[in-house]
């Protein structure tokens, strides 16, 4: 036993001292449950951007960044902090980027990240209570909170001249958080929500809803749900009653199914998407293609952001220390500096190198507020002659 | 012109949905009250045995719209409907058959058969689904209005405007005639009246010379095109999905027992209570009151009895208190 521990000790010093030119990163992600569709592209980008940094053989002095891969599992919060634990402890990563679902960021956070005084990058976690915990300066998310969606909509109803409106929300979480970020941000622009309700997903009959609604009033009528389920029923009846006629769509609502079934009906319409005018974002479509990564996939840009981000603070910093270079990552994303965009990877580490300053925008024009979140790029879009039209980018 | 005003807010929001609501609920708790007056027992599988009439229905709307048949503007289920009532017409056959006569010759309590009938109710759940799936399913097709909220505004100039669909008309036309036809049938036929006289006196009745085994095939039959009917109604007014048919099971059977079971009448007077005071508590009368009251008298709140959340707790609220205050229903039937 005894011969055999130090054979052990020892391998693990050789391996450490015959890697010391290289450093990991763990990429923990819901590769399985419910979202695991989604993060394979995910993972990949974030590789693509360590590929990048590699190939330009700048990063700390030539040093190598490797990444390591764990599953988080999305609902799992004992599974992603066992996860989280098992890339600090024995992976021993500099960084983490992830998780990628919110409930398993805050179990990470509070129990792995806090205590090891590890950086979480999270490219998707969105739920507005994981700017409430005091994260001493570790977690960052390059995917902004469900609460910058409210404000920024209820800037755009106030534009579009609707004072009052009646909200319907999916009875959930996501439903109520955005509902409520939505009404906050609503009425202190001045504005008056009639009536905030919620209604179930998969009922046959919305009348009753709708006719609280209606009594309620307002100009238009605020769908908080998903196309394919409850929130379609709403539209549905709220049109043949003649409650409503114009409505306002949040991120959720915003599928093919929405513009098949109704069109022209709810011509006028207005919300708002995730998405970006920028440069980087097309450029980040092309190197994703020719990587042969999805490229039309959700938080693609994201994550190659949060990779690109942690790599460029540590080489700001001039150590892979979490310590040393998580005060760096705020710098690095912010003004000024000069602007980076996804492939600009080699020329930022010169820079940086250099002693000079950079200001990441990167695939998603990603820009950090409050204590390091994304404030997040939104598309408003409207509805003509039953078509989906891009107004302009908030 | 406020009065006209408010008048139609009710009638586009109270009015004309608890109408539709209410006769979807009449067919179905007839279906049901049919089986408790005869067979004695409380049907718990006619909520499936509703989605499973619906489920052959839409399969044969299917075929039909395929095969290019339309009679617009009424929806094609109303020609393809045969076509499930008689594969359900089938199957209840069957399951009495298999089921319910087994228990009926032991004269076992009605206990045993509600029980029963529990089990057959997952079994038909399990069918509906492996037939059609649990997907929702819109098979309304024809013109789905008799006339829109818009040209009900421009024809008359007021505020407030009123949508009737046709779905709406044909549910309410439908449950006439089934009404009507269902009183004449009970009342005037010789067929109609053995069944009530086996309802009444099981014993006297056999001794009559009644063959109880034709009453009960008769009555499944009924209660199997009731079940159908109301299915299809209900679909096509809303949307067609297994589980919500299984969820009807709660105010289609408050209704029997509102309107006494095994009194077809009282079934169709209790589908209409149970739907007005659905909808009567979750609506918010502001906009009613408002035209109604003079201007330094408008409400500032919603004037909503209770949030549509609680929706479904109103017929659990309503069945509590007919079994409290009057056990065998507004009408008189059997002591549920």
């Amino acid at each position: 036993m005894k011969k055999y521990l130090i054979a052990t000790v020892s391998c693990l010093v050789l391996a450490t001292a015959a890697h010391a030119d290289e450093i990991k990163i763990g990429i923990e992600m819901g590769f399985s449950g419910p979202i695991e569709s989604l993060t394979p592209p995910m993972a990949q980008a974030a590789e693509l951007a360590i590929k990048e940094v590699n190939d330009s053989g700048l990063f700390l002095g030539g040093t190598k960044v490797v990444a390591v891969r764990g599953d988080e599992t999305c609902i799992d919060a004992s599974a992603a902090t066992a996860t989280g634990e098992r890339l600090v402890t024995s992976d021993k990563v500099s960084g983490i980027v992830g998780p990628t679902c919110s409930g398993a960021a805050s179990a990470v956070l509070t129990n792995v990240a806090i205590p090891n005084g590890m950086v979480l990058i999270s490219p998707s976690a969105t739920s507005p209570g994981l700017s409430t915990i005091d994260s001493k300066g570790l977690f960052f998310r390059t995917a902004p909170s469900d609460a910058r969606e409210g404000e920024v909509l209820a800037q755009i109803m106030m534009d579009r001249g609707v004072k009052t409106a009646a909200i319907s929300y999916t009875n959930n979480d996501y439903g109520k958080g955005i509902a409520s970020s939505i009404q906050t941000a609503f009425e202190k622009l001045g504005g008056k929500i009639t009536l905030s309700a919620p209604h179930e997903d998969g009922k046959g009959d919305y009348s009753a809803e709708v006719g609280a609604l209606s009594s309620a009033g307002g100009d238009a009528l605020v769908v908080a749900g998903y196309a394919d389920q409850g929130g379609s029923g709403v539209v549905q009846t709220a049109l043949d009653t003649g409650a409503f006629s114009k409505f306002v769509f949040p991120n959720g609502m915003w599928g093919e199914s929405l513009l098949k079934k109704f069109g022209k009906q709810i011509d006028g319409s207005f919300g708002d998407l995730p998405g970006s005018d920028s440069p980087g974002a097309a450029k980040l479509v092309e190197m994703t293609k020719a990587a042969g990564i999805n490229s039309t996939a959700t938080f693609v840009p994201e994550t190659y952001d949060a990779a690109a981000i942690m790599l460029l603070a540590m080489q700001a910093a001039g150590s892979a220390k979490p310590a040393d270079y998580k005060g760096k990552i705020m710098d690095v994303v912010n003004a000024p500096g000069e602007k980076i965009y996804p492939g600009d990877l080699a020329k930022a580490l010169k820079i940086l190198k250099d002693g000079g300053d950079i200001d990441y925008v990167g695939g998603s024009a990603v820009e950090f507020i409050g204590k390091g979140e994304s404030a997040g790029s939104y598309r408003e879009v409207q509805i003509e002659g039953g078509e989906m039209k891009t107004v302009k980018f908030h | 012109m406020d009065i006209l005003n408010a008048f139609v807010v009710f009638a586009n929001f109270v009015l004309l949905p608890a109408l539709t609501y209410g006769a979807q609920l009449a067919l179905g708790a007839l279906g049901a009250t049919l089986i408790h007056g005869i067979l004695r027992f409380s049907n718990f599988a006619h909520g499936d045995t509703m989605a499973f009439g619906t489920a052959i229905t839409i399969l044969a709307t299917w075929v039909l719209q395929a095969m290019g048949v339309s009679i617009a503007p009424l929806p094609t289920a109303l020609l393809a409907m045969p076509a499930g009532i008689a594969a359900t017409i089938l199957v209840v056959l069957a399951t009495d058959r298999m089921v319910y006569r087994h228990y009926r010759v032991r004269k076992v309590s009605s206990v045993t058969l509600v029980m029963a009938s529990l089990g057959v109710m997952f079994v038909m759940g399990g069918l509906v689904r492996t037939v059609i799936g649990v997907d929702d399913r819109q098979f309304a097709d024809g013109a789905r209005f008799v006339f829109t909220a818009a040209q009900f505004r421009e024809w008359t100039g007021l505020t407030e405007t009123l949508a009737l669909r046709s779905a709406q008309v044909v549910t309410l036309v439908t449950t006439a005639i089934a009404v009507i036809w269902l009183q004449w049938f009970l009342k005037k036929t010789r067929t109609g009246k053995s069944m009530r006289a086996f309802s009444d006196n099981e014993n006297l009745a056999l001794l009559s010379g009644i063959n109880p085994e034709r009453v009960v095939v008769i009555v499944w039959i009924l209660s199997a095109t009731l079940a159908t009917l109301a299915g299809v109604l209900y679909g096509l007014d809303k949307s067609f999905r297994p589980i919500t048919y299984f969820q009807l099971l709660l105010p289609i059977f408050a209704a029997a027992v509102v309107g006494g079971l095994g009194n077809p009448l009282g079934a169709v007077v209790g589908g209409f209570v149970v739907a007005f005071s659905e909808v009567f508590v979750t609506y918010g009368f502001k906009k009613v009151v408002a035209y109604l009251l003079p201007a330094g008298l408008q409400p500032d709140g919603l004037l909503q009895l209770l949030s549509t959340d609680y929706k479904i707790a109103v017929s659990f609220t309503v069945l509590v208190l007919v079994l409290l205050l009057k056990p065998t229903g507004i009408f008189g039937g059997k002591s549920s």
